[in-house]
């Protein structure tokens, strides 16, 4: 089953790359408001149950893929 | 003279300044490869160079720090091992749960390489390089709080390069110190100044 994990970073944390895109685009004159860059995951893990893979998927994100002081995460199930 | 284990990641790239610096210092400087689990009582005390771990995949440091040999020195430092961080190896500790916080792309995004002024907790002055993209040290106010506390800020910026939160440039919790400048790059008179020489005391 394909798990989809969306890291973003926190708000409370200065997203810098987010920042330079916006202002990137901008400058483009694109009318941007706010830009947020993060990271997404996509995880092909074995198993029928889809609560215990999605749970699974979240243990994942909670243990190595997300790190909670600065960033954080969902998780979408794709097929 | 101590033995000094060097750890070792795909990636590391200060390991041969660190072993030199270890070596120069007059303590015996042993390699500990990344995927090698090893025994607490084969070294008195450790230190993790900088460089770019895993190529900084995910996070700086957070690859580095899922590895067996991390998994061996969580145990030497509940005994109370020594271990330095420097620059990778402060970014790997914070993965690692070792250090509270953790280090984020600089404020201006640059990767900046320059020599810095840094004070220590008595107030001594220190030039010292550093090289870094992500050296911003971010932490919460509970978190900053409790470092101000217990006195285990152990040095900050004079002249702030990266937004670290509170100028701060290396934090010292028990044990376990660690810095985002390099002292390993300031041994001689020839590489610029000797006041990294200073920052190996511990060992």
């Amino acid at each position: 089953m394909k798990v989809g994990v969306k890291i973003m970073p926190r708000n409370e944390v200065l997203d810098t790359q987010g920042r330079t895109v916006g202002a990137a685009l901008k400058r483009q004159g694109y009318e941007v408001e706010d830009c947020k860059v993060g990271k997404f995951v996509i995880l092909d893990l074995k198993g029928e149950d889809s609560s215990k893979v999605m749970e699974q998927a979240s243990e994942i994100a909670k243990s190595i893929l997300c790190n909670p002081l600065i960033e954080s995460f969902e998780t979408v199930e794709l097929s | 003279m101590s033995r000094v284990g060097v750890l070792r990641f795909p990636g590391t790239n200060c390991d041969l300044d660190v072993f030199r610096a270890i070596e120069d210092l007059g303590h015996e400087a042993c390699w500990i490869w990344y995927a090698n689990p090893f025994e607490e009582r084969e070294y008195d005390s450790y230190v993790i160079p900088g460089g770019f771990s895993f190529g900084d995949y995910l996070r700086a440091g957070a690859m580095a720090a899922q590895s067996p040999a991390m998994d061996s020195l969580k145990k030497a430092v509940k005994k109370g091992a020594p271990v330095i961080g420097i620059c990778n190896g402060f970014q790997i500790l914070c993965e690692a749960g070792l250090l509270p916080g953790a280090l984020v792309r600089n404020e201006k995004l640059r990767f900046i390489d320059r020599w810095v002024e840094l004070v220590d907790q008595n107030k001594e002055i220190y030039s010292l390089p550093i090289a870094h993209g992500e050296g911003r040290f971010y932490i919460e106010e509970d978190g900053l709080k409790e470092l101000r506390d217990k006195d285990q800020i152990w040095l900050t910026y004079k002249d702030n390069p990266n937004g670290s939160i509170s100028d701060i440039a290396g934090i010292k919790v028990n044990s376990v110190s660690a810095l985002m400048p390099h002292p390993e790059r300031a041994m001689k008179d020839w590489m610029g100044g000797t006041d990294g020489r200073r920052f190996f005391e511990c060992l």
